[in-house]
């Protein structure tokens, strides 16, 4: 089910060694849903010739402030990442 | 049998290096016999291969530019490339072939800056083939970490109160920026427009400079 | 991938990490170097591999490759890699091709093939 923008949401902080497009540096960092940008294949499984699942894929905004401890700039700085939904828990009681 | 491509310029108006007469390398070498393989098993033509550079010879820049100044002066055509840059941007004859496209905007309150940490993910079937220190180890680490240094490195010096937006292309978006339309231009056509317009304006790293009149 | 510094931190996942001023200078790409993009687009435009599996190999290649290796020699390896493993030559049909270009001349030009 689409995750609405506006959204509060955690990336979900795995490492397992293999083909990902979910950076490390945003993983375990809470963001807010940009977008939702369609249904698009798996990426995880294409690179191994599987026949691949098809997710919704976000693009998820993240404060730099939230990304990095010694943040310094405009606190209003952010950054932008493409996430596929199985990374992606929605936080319930976001304040 | 392999077109010959030595009497072209490359898109940056220099001939292409002199690369018949080097010594083949072991990676030369490698590229040969894959081509020649894949042709031999009817996989592609050698025309397709030429067809193909040719290709991406044609894209460049420019084209981008073109989308830009012509965002920059109908509002309406910029909403929609806002909206679907795939669609707005197919209006005016280009083909991104499988390419999304995602036109984020520059404004006086907010600067973008387009990378991809994992690897080099780029608008190539806009803009061409991506320069080399994109690909950069430097550029992929910092443009996430320490956006305004690297915009100073290239130049780019922001007012404090412009917020930087990075973009991090991780998956099957490309992004361009539409950079902001320089103040006193408003008597230049769309085609003098688009001769302001950098490549490194629609990746972040430059801004369209003032014109002084 | 476990010759990976930190193993949990593969090495081409590069956002954040220090590094040092960019050196902005670019250089025109020669002809083979086109032609393995091409041969990369082409190849995942008829469906013989994806970006994804070229991505994957890229980065099993380790950091040595990245630090050694031009872009487009890494591509080209990636390339092999993958039209190997989906079966479209065999590394003896691939090996005696080699041998075959080689033995043609000793620059890029002369191991073309012959124009007949």
């Amino acid at each position: 089910m689409m995750i609405l923008n506006g959204s509060h949401v955690k990336i979900k902080d795995i490492s397992p060694p293999g083909h990902l497009r979910t950076p490390k540096y945003i993983r375990g960092k809470n963001g807010v849903i940009e977008r939702c940008l369609g249904v698009f294949k798996n990426p995880e499984q294409l690179a191994y010739s599987l026949r691949a699942e098809e997710y919704d894929l976000y693009r998820v905004r993240f404060k730099m402030t939230e990304l990095w401890a010694d943040y310094s700039d405009n606190p209003n700085d952010t950054l932008d990442a493409e996430v596929f939904a199985h990374w992606i828990e929605e936080i319930t009681n976001a304040t | 049998m392999p077109h010959d491509h030595n009497e072209h310029l490359s898109p940056s108006g220099h001939p292409y290096r002199e690369d018949n007469d080097e010594p083949l390398t072991y990676w030369q070498t490698m590229e040969i016999s894959i081509r020649e393989l894949l042709i031999e098993k009817g996989k592609f033509s050698s025309s397709e291969i030429s067809e193909q550079i040719d290709l991406m010879d044609s894209r460049s820049p420019t084209d981008g530019a073109a989308v830009v100044a012509k965002a920059w002066v109908d509002p309406e055509f910029k909403e929609r490339l806002l909206q679907n840059g795939v669609s707005a941007v197919g209006e005016m004859g280009f083909d991104l072939g499988p390419m999304h496209l995602v036109v984020v905007e520059n404004t006086e309150k907010v600067h973008n800056l387009i990378v991809c940490t994992l690897c080099s993910c780029y608008p190539r079937n806009l803009l061409g083939l991506p320069p080399d220190w994109y690909k950069t180890r430097e550029y992929r680490s910092r443009a996430v970490k320490e956006p305004r240094s690297v915009l100073n490195e290239f130049g780019v010096f922001l007012p404090k109160e412009t917020s930087v937006r990075v973009h991090d292309s991780t998956a099957d978006m490309r992004y361009i920026v539409l950079p902001k339309r320089p103040e006193c231009t408003s008597g230049l056509t769309e085609t003098e427009l688009a001769s302001l317009v950098t490549r490194d304006s629609m990746i972040g790293t430059g801004i369209i400079k003032e014109l002084n009149n | 991938m476990i010759k990976d510094k930190r193993p949990e931190h593969r090495w081409h996942d590069m956002g954040g990490l220090e590094a040092g001023p960019i050196n902005n200078e670019s250089h025109d790409f020669a002809i083979w170097e086109k032609r393995v993009d091409a041969l990369l687009t082409l190849s995942t435009k008829k469906g013989l591999f994806t970006v994804d599996g070229l991505r994957r190999v890229l980065e099993d290649m380790g950091e040595d490759a990245f630090e050694t290796l031009s872009y487009y020699e890494r591509w080209v390896s990636s390339v092999n890699q993958n039209l190997i493993e989906a079966g479209i030559y065999t590394l003896e049909e691939l090996g005696e091709k080699m041998a075959e270009v080689k033995k043609r001349g000793k620059t890029y030009g002369s191991a073309q093939k012959v124009k007949t």
